[in-house]
């Protein structure tokens, strides 16, 4: 049966670019204009993907728009970014993606090498990812009524087993786990814009986040909570929507949070906090505090997992919030990114 | 991370906390005003708020340039750029609100708006874009205005046709001068500005010593050098001494920087006035391009329509940017006015006191059983 929708909150005059970028705008675009519409009035926490029942088997099924510049950065390219972009968030749904499809949105006068390039680059991370991509449409624009090329990707595959994931089961004392350093792939791709004239050794962190979260639900099954993959909008956005679903705290340790010294570096001289950096091969979990250090574990012995860390825990204080704690004893709220991040100068 | 850790190292930080304490006893109240934006943005940043003894408190200042920036301003660098000009601006510049929109949602709308991380990024799009006229809008104190002062320079030495300047560039000593004067401030101490002095030196503040008989410290960014500088007022006022003192030595000389200074004369002069939000017209505290650099100055070259834009009644912005008001006690704050829908200036920038303190603290301030969290 299909919902009622519900009234619009949705008062801004225009869509801006800030509604794209992950955080607070988007958040308000998607709860006040498109889960009222299309979800009707009480459409529960809003994930990375949906869950649907076919025949008694849960199946998650989720879908993601690729619009990036440059087109490829050290790393990776769109074109791996829309395959491990989609499998990435049905695997911290508890998913593992069985099949993609896949709609391009070309410009007129693309060149065929480029976009040869990008479609090998998705073959690659479908292989390496394990998944199908089974079914495709195209659509031509005109030149100058899209820029270059824009990928979407739908992936459905089935929950994995003993996996039950919900913000509203999260509970005071757990603990909050990411898989490795914050900031990679944001901070890549800013510099690969070359607008700004600074270089650094840096790539991306795409990647399928698949086999760490097997090895994950393998050691703790019982005990995950919820799992984001913080790529728009970074970890603090991921975890002030968590904090928002719970009604809890999250309270990290500054000097537990794994960042790279040249994402640091970057960060502090344009004025940017790691915490609102996007992500594109990391996940968070929130773990209860008797799986944590099997959960762990688990994490730092995969492959690709070894600067995992517990980053922080779940307390009922600050209600709503995430807190970031220093050493010396310092705190500071860290909310959601407003807009795209912006280097800030003088 | 060299030349940053040394300064978060948290023995030191909890031993200089220890000397603040200790110095700064129980019997009296300290208020100490940080005059830039960059001190503002790291006390909520590091939280050192939570780590100060109540009797010390810190005012926010001036210094954040986006903050002091009157909308009329922004309306007028936008109204230049709708004849096929490439507006350039810092990315601090993006979000602030004119009468009909910020430059980024100006850029949404079509407008071609760069960000760029200097004034030389700006004259690389106009070499690059011939066929295009590429105006950069200047912000910021005595720490922008040389390289901005150089570009041009750079830009007459190469002949390029197709760059000017709107120049927003204002000076701190002039509103220092202001804060002072204001009939409702009472300050004990400064915590001078770390980047305006590496370009000014510390003898323009003698004046704060000397005839003020305020302390004030040139401070760095990191928590050890703003709680350092706190221990070098707290000596001085127990003391009760009054003098210029440089906590920032690793990067700030004495004498300031010369080259800099040259670039800035060469290319500027004083504006008999110029307008700061929340502070009102402020004589001589701002500059514009002098005559022999005026192809590089859009106010001559293009049509500026003087846009005078007044501050929304309710918005409190000048008290709070003069330290009489605490952001919250505005009545527009976190209500009216957020990060997402400034009304005022200072929710704009990250180093305005404003979306500093929504950002960082507010829900912070609210809420009970912090203790148990540090």
């Amino acid at each position: 049966m299909l919902p009622e929708s519900a009234p619009t909150r949705f008062r801004d005059p225009q869509i801006e670019m800030a509604h794209g970028a992950g955080g607070k705008a988007s958040r308000k675009l998607v709860e006040g204009l498109f889960a009222p519409l299309l979800f009707g009035p009480a459409p529960g926490p809003l994930g990375d993907a949906a869950l649907v029942d076919i025949n008694g088997t849960p199946v998650a099924i989720t879908t993601d728009s690729f619009v990036v510049k440059p087109l490829s950065f050290p790393g990776g390219s769109i074109g791996e970014l829309a395959v491990n972009g989609t499998v990435n968030d049905l695997a911290v749904a508890g998913a593992k993606a069985e099949a993609l499809v896949v709609t391009y949105v070309l410009e007129a006068g693309l060149p065929t090498p480029v976009l040869e390039a990008e479609v090998r680059a998705m073959a690659k991370a479908a292989r390496d990812a394990g998944v199908r991509i089974a079914a495709g449409d195209t659509k031509v624009v005109e030149h100058g009524k899209a820029d270059h090329l824009y990928i979407t990707t739908t992936g459905i595959g089935p929950v994995l087993a003993g996996v039950s994931l919900d913000p509203r089961s999260v509970r005071l004392g757990d603990k909050i786990l990411l898989s490795g350093p914050l900031g990679d792939h944001g901070i890549t791709i800013l510099l690969a814009r070359g607008e700004l004239d600074l270089e650094a050794d840096l790539r991306s962190d795409t990647r399928s986040v698949l086999p760490l979260v097997e090895a994950l639900v393998h050691a703790a099954a019982p005990g995950i909570r919820w799992m984001r993959d913080p790529t728009r909008g970074g970890a603090a956005t991921s975890l002030n929507e968590l904090a928002r679903d719970c009604g809890l705290g999250m309270v990290l340790f500054e000097d537990q949070i794994p960042v790279r010294n040249t994402v640091r570096g970057a960060c502090e001289l344009l004025g940017l906090d790691p915490l609102h950096i996007a992500n594109e091969g990391q996940f968070l979990a929130v773990v209860a505090p008797e799986y944590a250090d099997a959960a762990w574990n688990a994490l730092r012995l995969a492959p690709g997992g070894n600067k995992a860390r517990v980053i922080g825990e779940v307390r009922e204080q600050p209600a709503g919030t995430v807190l970031v704690t220093t050493l010396y004893g310092g705190s500071r709220i860290v909310d959601m990114l407003v807009g795209d991040p912006l280097p800030r100068i003088c | 991370m060299r030349f940053v850790d040394e300064f978060r190292e948290p023995e030191l930080i909890s031993k200089t906390v220890e000397e603040i304490r200790r110095l700064a006893g129980t019997e009296r109240h300290y208020r100490m005003m940080e005059v830039c934006g960059g001190h503002t943005h790291a006390i909520y940043r590091f939280g050192l708020k939570d780590i100060l003894p109540g009797n010390i408190e810190l005012i926010h200042g001036p210094g954040c340039p986006v903050c002091v920036l009157p909308m009329g301003r922004i309306d007028d660098g936008l109204a230049i750029a709708q004849s096929d000009v490439i507006f350039a601006a810092f990315g601090d510049m993006m979000r602030v609100p004119g009468t009909q929109g910020s430059p980024l949602e100006h850029k949404a709308r079509g407008m071609d708006v760069r960000i760029v991380y200097s004034p030389a990024d700006a004259l690389k799009l106009a070499r690059l874009n011939p066929d295009k006229h590429v105006m950069f809008f200047a912000i910021g104190f005595e720490t922008t205005a040389p390289s901005t002062a150089l570009t041009m320079m750079r830009a007459r030495a190469e002949k390029i046709r197709n760059f000017s300047v709107f120049c927003n560039h204002v000076t701190i000593i002039p509103a220092i001068r202001a804060i002072l004067d204001s009939p409702d401030m009472r300050l004990d101490a400064f915590i001078g500005p770390g980047h305006v002095s590496t370009v000014i030196g510390c003898r323009p503040y003698e004046w704060i010593a000397q005839n003020e008989h305020k302390p004030i410290v040139v401070s760095g960014f990191e928590p050890l050098d703003m709680l350092q500088s706190i221990v070098m007022l707290l000596r001085q006022l127990k003391a009760g001494q009054a003098k210029v003192e440089n906590q920032y030595k690793r990067v700030v000389p004495w004498e300031g920087n010369r080259a800099a200074l040259r670039a800035m004369a060469e290319v500027f002069q004083l504006r008999p006035y110029f307008e700061w939000r929340g502070l009102g017209f402020i004589s001589q505290s701002a500059l514009r391009i002098n005559d022999k650099y005026s192809e590089f100055d859009a106010e001559q070259r293009f049509e500026v329509p003087g846009i005078r834009v007044t501050d929304p009644k309710a918005a409190q912005c000048g008290e709070v940017l003069k330290g009489v008001l605490k952001p919250h006690q505005c009545k527009l704050f976190g209500r009216e006015c957020t990060p997402e829908h400034p009304v005022g200036a200072l929710m704009v920038s990250t180093e305005g006191s404003c979306a500093a303190y929504y950002n960082y603290e507010h829900r912070k301030a609210a809420m009970v059983g912090l203790s148990s969290i540090a």
